[in-house]
């Protein structure tokens, strides 16, 4: 048979590891930065654009986007070409997805400091950036459905099963939780309300860890790994039975996210069974993986690549036995909320992604470059010294999450809550926090010196831009029936129809009841839409990263209502969020959940807290937001943001929005006189007023409920 | 309070049931074509990582130890 010459493309994917390379740097030192604000406030600068809440998302999504995203189109570009033995689809295309992708990136480095923010996790960009995500996610679709039609192999690998499943099911993810109603270039609502809005972030928030977190690398994984072990893998029966219940199973499990909250029940316990069969297929890929190293353990001692790889394996197994654990709603009802939830995506993220990554840029560089590593020992040294970082991450994070539950939920012989006051418990785990620091510390060590030796490695060699291959030509068998699946294997777009099939399935199924629910049935009836003022407080709210630090949902806990709620003695309920678009339950109690916040304190208390927390509650860890007494509400916005949010189902009477901020003002009006006569000089037109009046109303209207009854 | 509103779906219980029938379905299919693949097709492509057809592969020693 005549060998064809075949070149490729290595050029895209240098670009792809310097990106990812240099983001990874920037996300982790936003990371530390992060860490380190969480003991020392002093370090918020008092800056509106490096508050926690503000770069939280800036770390997040760096961190994901930007380090392991561009990690990920390198390796999958890398190996797609070699595993298909065809050079990618179209050079310009692989250019434009690089270049889309960094400007996407660009964007998101300057919208999330300035507070542009949807406040969805992991989906905080606003709406021309979704635009924008969603169209060069199609070129990369495109790029890689293109190489796959044109490959010089007749059956598709299961790798780039995996990278067809990555990328039909991010797209649907990305498309289904983006619809938002936009008011002005950088701000929406979300289209959906409350616990619907909730079920749609976590569906989308749970497959973004599976679809873009975990099954490209698993791709990666079942390409490189045997690459650098020089084996086989171990069984191909076994990867097709992970493949598949993997992406079946796995876009059911979001509502994990949401126990013991207002979502139904039935959701919810769905959401445990799919987690702990999810077990299964997630164990069977470690296995897979580990065993593929079967008689080349000795390798393993001294080769840093394959180190990296057994312990990315080993995390996945690990971050993904501890997943369906947390799953378990007496698990959650400890971890939920809580810095134990923190140590699991790190032992996710920097063991899994981190280390998968890692290994497989000591693997490519040398190769690329035609060269050999430049130092096995300084490889060696970044391997222990990342892992040492991630225990000393994860390690003290699960002492913290499991000191603080427990504290939040103790009580006292008299009856009461042993530790009334909440700062108690955030002072009592400083001190693991600042380890966590000092692992965030280690770690981001390691990649310097990656960085260092990746750098010599290239020096020492010559790029290779197209790398020469000698592949056959593709030469159809034909299939005499029988094995279905081998069938699917050599029909690309059949195979994508299916995988699209699969995730669908279990969207549709989980979805589709929870919109059936009308938004006004569940009404409480005395729960009205916020006031334009209360409006332009929650958007200030949402600018500033609250939800980052505080929750909006009480669980039905006798703890937690006697904290939250004493007086009422109610825990959150499905038809408090109506109005709430987006929903803002948050994930993460750094600070006190504020859903019955309203009342709680004198609006005094607000005006001084927020502009000296630690003069107020000694020792708090909140920073200050001094320019909130001095910027201006935005009014010209509001008439846009009440016709926007009538038009996603807030009822508000037509033509409400041109006296909108008649109401405003009078509001604003009230607010300052009051603070005025306890000595408090502002003006109405201060954003702190704004936030105030959010705030205040925050949980008001379940309370005006009970007097409404107690009236009857 | 939630059930009040599932009420007004019909036979909502039935949806978590149609969804495992679908899964364990698919799963024995699968199981069913795993078991019974052809051997040699199954180990060619389990060897597809190392057959890229490009001679810059298997080495490992570096520069400088």
């Amino acid at each position: 048979m005549q060998l064809e010459k075949i070149h490729y493309d290595n050029k895209i994917v240098k670009a792809f590891i310097i990106a990812s390379v240099i983001f990874g740097i920037v996300g982790m030192t936003v990371g530390l930065l992060a860490a380190i604000q969480l003991f020392y406030p002093l370090f918020n600068f008092d800056l509106q654009y490096v508050t926690f809440g503000r770069i939280r998302p800036l770390h997040t999504n760096a961190v994901i986007f930007a380090f392991v995203g561009n990690a990920m189109f390198a390796g999958v570009y890398y190996s797609m070409q070699r595993l298909l033995k065809a050079r990618l689809f179209n050079d310009t295309l692989s250019w434009v997805h690089f270049w889309g992708w960094q400007l996407i990136i660009l964007a998101a480095a300057i919208t999330l400091p300035l507070g542009f923010t949807t406040a969805k996790e992991y989906a905080e960009l606003e709406w021309p950036i979704d635009i924008a995500i969603a169209l060069v996610w199609v070129v990369f679709g495109i790029n890689m459905i293109g190489t796959i039609i044109k490959r010089r192999e007749e059956h598709m690998y299961v790798a780039i099963w995996f990278y067809i499943a990555t990328f039909v099911t991010v797209a649907v993810l990305h498309i289904v939780n983006s619809f938002e109603m936009p008011v002005s270039l950088f701000k929406s609502y979300s289209a959906y309300a409350g616990v619907q809005d909730a079920l749609v972030q976590w569906w989308y928030g749970h497959n973004a860890v599976a679809f873009f977190l975990t099954t490209p690398f698993l791709g990666i994984m079942y390409y490189f790994l045997p690459k650098a072990a020089n084996r086989p893998v171990y069984s191909y029966r076994l990867s097709i039975i992970h493949f598949w219940s993997l992406i079946f199973l796995y876009i059911w499990a979001g509502p994990h996210h949401l126990l013991y909250t207002a979502l139904p029940d039935w959701a919810q316990s769905l959401g445990t069974v799919f987690s702990i069969m999810l077990i299964a297929p997630s164990w069977g890929g470690m296995l897979n993986g580990l065993f593929t190293l079967r008689g080349a353990w000795d390798r393993v001692r001294e080769d840093a690549v394959l180190k990296f790889m057994v312990v990315a394996v080993t995390a996945y197994g690990m971050a993904t036995l501890e997943g369906p654990l947390l799953s378990l709603k007496n698990v959650n009802a400890i971890a939920h909320y809580t810095d134990w939830i923190v140590a699991h995506v790190h032992v996710g993220g920097l063991g899994w992604n981190g280390f998968l990554i890692f290994g497989i840029l000591y693997w490519m560089i040398p190769r690329m470059w035609n060269t050999k590593l430049y130092s096995s020992k300084l490889a060696n040294l970044h391997f222990w010294i990342g892992t040492l970082g991630i225990v000393f991450y994860a390690l003290p994070m699960y002492i913290s999450g499991v000191v603080q539950s427990l504290m939040w939920k103790e009580f006292a012989a008299d009856g009461f809550l042993k530790y009334q006051n909440f700062l108690e418990t955030t002072t009592q785990i400083l001190p693991m926090h600042m380890l966590r620091a000092v692992g965030g510390a280690l770690y981001l060590t390691g990649v310097f010196i990656m960085t260092y030796n990746l750098l010599k490695t290239a020096a020492s060699g010559k790029f290779v831009a197209n790398e020469e291959a000698e592949v056959s030509p593709l030469v159809k068998t034909g299939h005499t029936g029988g094995y279905w699946h081998r069938v699917l294997e050599s029909k690309p777009i059949l195979f994508t129809v299916l995988a699209l099939v699969a995730i669908l399935i279990g969207g549709i199924i989980e979805m589709v009841p929870t919109f059936l629910i009308k938004s006004n049935i569940p009404t409480i009836a005395s729960v009205k839409p916020y006031t334009p003022l209360e409006v332009q407080g929650r958007d200030i709210y949402i600018r500033e990263g609250c939800v980052n630090c505080h929750s909006q949902m009480i669980r039905p806990f006798r703890s937690e209502v006697q904290r939250y709620d004493p007086k009422g003695g109610e825990y959150s309920k499905a038809g408090e969020y109506v109005y709430d678009h987006p929903f803002l339950w948050g994930s993460k109690r750094t600070g006190p959940d504020l859903q019955r916040t309203g009342g709680k304190y004198a609006d005094s208390w607000h005006y001084r807290h927020m502009l000296t927390p630690q003069e107020v509650s000694t020792g708090s860890i909140m920073p200050a937001y001094p320019w909130l007494y001095e910027q201006q509400i935005d009014k010209s916005s509001t008439a846009a943001k009440i016709n926007a949010l009538r038009t996603v189902g807030v009822p508000y009477a037509e033509g409400y929005e041109d006296i909108a901020n008649d109401d405003l003002d009078k509001q604003a009006q009230r607010i300052v006189e009051g603070l005025q006569l306890e000595g408090y000089e502002t003006t109405k037109e201060t954003e702190i007023v704004a936030l105030i009046a959010y705030l205040q109303r925050l949980g008001s209207d379940i309370k005006a409920e009970k007097v409404a009854n107690a009236n009857n | 309070m939630y059930k009040d509103i599932l009420r007004n779906i019909d036979n909502v219980a039935i949806w978590p049931m149609i969804s495992f029938i679908i899964f364990f379905t698919f799963f024995v299919m699968l199981l069913w074509y795993v078991f019974t693949a052809d051997k040699s097709f199954i180990k060619e492509m389990s060897k597809k990582p190392l057959q890229d057809g490009s001679e810059n592969s298997n080495d490992v020693e570096p520069l400088n130890r």
